[in-house]
């Protein structure tokens, strides 16, 4: 075993096992930290399979973005997570279940699955060869090439989410006093300030 | 070659360029005030758009390394679906304007939803089909819960929210199965992979995975739960769009995929069509019965008619699209006149939706009472009205394609169907006294609701020359 089976194994049991405390953990925040640990173990696997670009995005993307929101999110969210959970028991026989309908679902992968005879060459014809182009440059080509069509609908489905999200949650709200700050630059002293003359033991 | 592949998708780039400039024009431009304007616009585009697309040249060109093709298929569903899209929208107008929830986001989701419509119909790649699938799915869930302070619409939101993403799951799982065979997602290349054999037991699974996801988006059963609830609870105008412009875009992207990937098994599916229009079609029928609600009662409605539709799909032969064709361009001009119809029923300012309130109706309004009396029979099917014509050319399709079970159980449950049509007759026309509907009807719904009365009686004449587009549609798809 080299260097690299050594690496394969530490980082796959560290993805496994930070996945089953991620869902067994009492405390939220500890989940999402356990999250964070799969994340990256996950990346160097991807390091292993010379997919830098994945692996970098995914520290990015995922541990540097998603993982921090999802801990912002459990701790300003006062969910009751001992609750929610505590509703799940009924359903475990049914999530067991479909558990093993999906177990034997992967095991036609490995046991009666066919493919078609051109399928593997098919499979490689649209990838550039990594020999000659970096992977990132590879995804590049592949992105915004071969698969522009794509990219541009999938611009227009996150507008839409994005345009739903706005209608469905945007308030106006009637009275609200707003910081305009053109007009507060623009404001007259002469104007906004009297200064008056009081007299002792008067008032005004 | 980018040039060529843009202006083979010209009337998609210039409605996804006129969205976006509808969506600055309405931000920047007065908020909600713009809205009215938007809604003519909009119409107005989807209307050009439909013109044009009509009258471009008959001819099949692939774009975008084979993931667009625009063929006669194509442009017979896009113009359907602009058509419809465009006069609902506008139908719609005054009831929303009237209820207060006049956002100009609304014809702008339209927009976008309707160009998910024609990239779906286009689709000839699994990934193209599932994005144009999603485009006008997100569209769709937001406008269904966009009278945010209506408990109902809400629900309804999230309810098809939900069930729409489990299909989409669905749909990608039967999409991986295939490619995992196939090694490719483009259709052309599906077919080469299975060849003439038998098709294997994995690639089956997917075939099975990916109708299933799509029977969610026509309301198949037994994939038709989130239907009655949606229809009842999204505002009538969101309704009224879900019943129409949709249907015929995933009902024509079922076909294109069906015939264009899986073309060389038509047995496989054939059955599996077969077994979703039985189910349809007698559930639709028997469910309908006990409905108090009209909106609820167009659900089951539409359930039934889509199993009707896919009759003419299961035969899998050139004339079952063509009927196809047929049968849903007649469901949308029939469902546009009824929704026309139901957008006015209102009491004291206030929408109606119980059957119980159009006792009577025809008393009071003899010549509205009559066009709905027209359109509750052809949707029924009962000669000599357009509607029967559609059952009839789904029928001799399955017949022709020696599935004579599949027209006879077609004939039986379109008999179960005619009872609730008729009970709405029966109470237009000899019910009890009530308390009446108000008589008021905007303009353009009074006059829609007559047109597509009018089109149920005179189309008998020859179908408007649908019949030529459908069979040159048809024959572009199955070669």
């Amino acid at each position: 075993m080299g260097v690299a089976e050594y690496a394969f194994y530490a980082f796959a049991i560290t993805v496994v096992t930070a996945g089953l405390l991620v869902v067994v953990s009492r405390n939220p925040v500890h989940s999402v930290l356990w999250l964070i640990l799969a994340f990256l173990s996950t990346a160097g696997l991807f390091v292993l399979l010379a997919a830098e670009f994945v692996a970098m995005l995914l520290i990015i993307v995922y541990v540097g973005a998603i993982a921090v929101l999802f801990l912002f999110v459990v701790m300003m969210l006062d969910v009751d997570f001992a609750g929610l959970k505590a509703g799940m028991a009924p359903y475990v026989p049914i999530a067991g279940l479909i558990g093993v309908v999906l177990l034997m679902q992967l095991g036609l992968a490995y046991g009666a699955w066919t493919t078609a005879e051109g399928a593997p060459a098919l499979r490689q014809a649209v990838m550039p060869d990594l020999d000659e182009v970096h992977n990132t440059k590879a995804l590049g080509l592949l992105l915004y090439d071969q698969y522009f069509y794509l990219f541009q609908i999938a611009g227009l489905i996150l507008l839409v989410a994005m345009i739903g999200a706005i209608v469905l949650t945007l308030r106006q709200r009637e009275g609200v006093k707003r910081q305009d700050v053109l007009a507060q630059m623009s404001r007259d002293p002469a104007k906004a300030m009297e200064l008056k003359d009081v007299k002792p033991g008067q008032g005004l | 070659m980018i040039f060529a592949d843009l202006s083979t998708a010209l009337p998609e780039i210039l409605l996804a360029a006129y969205a976006l400039l509808a969506l600055m024009f309405g931000a920047f431009g007065g908020k909600d005030r713009t809205a009215p304007t938007l809604f003519w616009a909009t119409a107005g585009l989807f209307l050009i758009l439909a013109i044009w697309i009509a009258a471009s040249p008959a001819e099949t060109r692939t774009a975008f390394n084979g993931m667009f093709v625009n063929d006669a298929f194509a442009r017979f569903a896009k113009v359907l679906v602009l058509v419809a899209a465009a006069f609902v929208l506008l139908m719609g107008q005054s009831f929303i304007s009237r209820h207060g929830f006049m956002r100009f986001e609304y014809p702008v989701l339209i927009a976008l939803a309707v160009l998910g419509m024609m990239l779906m119909v286009s689709a000839s790649d699994l990934i193209a089909l599932y994005m144009g699938l999603e485009l006008q799915s997100l569209a769709l869930y937001v406008i269904a819960a966009m009278r945010r302070d209506s408990l109902r619409s809400t629900e309804a939101g999230l309810k098809y929210f939900i069930l729409g993403a489990l299909a989409s799951g669905l749909l990608l799982y039967g999409a991986s199965l295939t490619y995992g065979f196939a090694g490719t997602t483009s259709f052309a290349g599906i077919t080469e992979a299975i060849g003439e054999g038998d098709i294997p037991l994995g690639l089956l699974f997917g075939l099975v995975f990916l109708l299933a996801g799509l029977a969610f988006k026509i309301s198949a059963v037994p994939f038709h739960m989130w239907t009655p609830d949606v229809y009842e609870g999204a505002p009538t105008p969101v309704t009224a769009f879900f019943a129409t412009a949709p249907k015929v875009a995933a009902m024509a992207l079922l076909a294109r995929l069906v015939h264009d990937a899986f073309g060389n098994v038509t047995g496989d599916w054939g059955q599996i069509v077969a077994f979703l229009a039985v189910a349809s079609m007698f559930l639709g029928s028997v469910a309908a019965i006990g409905q108090r609600d009209i909106k609820r009662l167009m659900a089951y409605s539409s359930i039934a008619h889509m199993g009707y539709a896919l009759v003419g799909l299961s035969a899998g032969t050139a004339e079952g699209v063509q009927a196809m064709l047929i049968y849903m361009a007649i469901y949308v001009t029939m469902n546009i006149g009824v929704f026309a119809f139901i957008l006015s029923m209102s009491r004291d300012g206030r929408p109606v939706t119980e059957i119980d309130s159009l006792n009577l109706y025809a008393r009071r309004e003899p010549g509205r009472g009559l066009a709905l009396m027209v359109l509750m029979i052809s949707l029924a099917g009962v000669p000599p009205f357009l509607g029967f014509w559609a059952k009839y050319a789904v029928l001799v399709a399955a017949v022709q394609a020696g599935m004579v079970w599949l027209a006879i159980a077609a004939v039986i449950a379109s008999v179960i169907g005619l009872y609730y049509y008729l009970r709405i007759v029966y109470l237009m026309y000899f019910g009890q006294d009530r308390a009446p509907l108000d008589s008021a009807m905007p303009m353009l719904q009074s006059g829609l609701l007559m047109v597509s009365a009018a089109i149920m009686v005179l189309g008998v004449v020859n179908l408007f020359g649908v019949e030529g587009f459908a069979a040159l549609a048809a024959d572009s798809l199955v070669r």
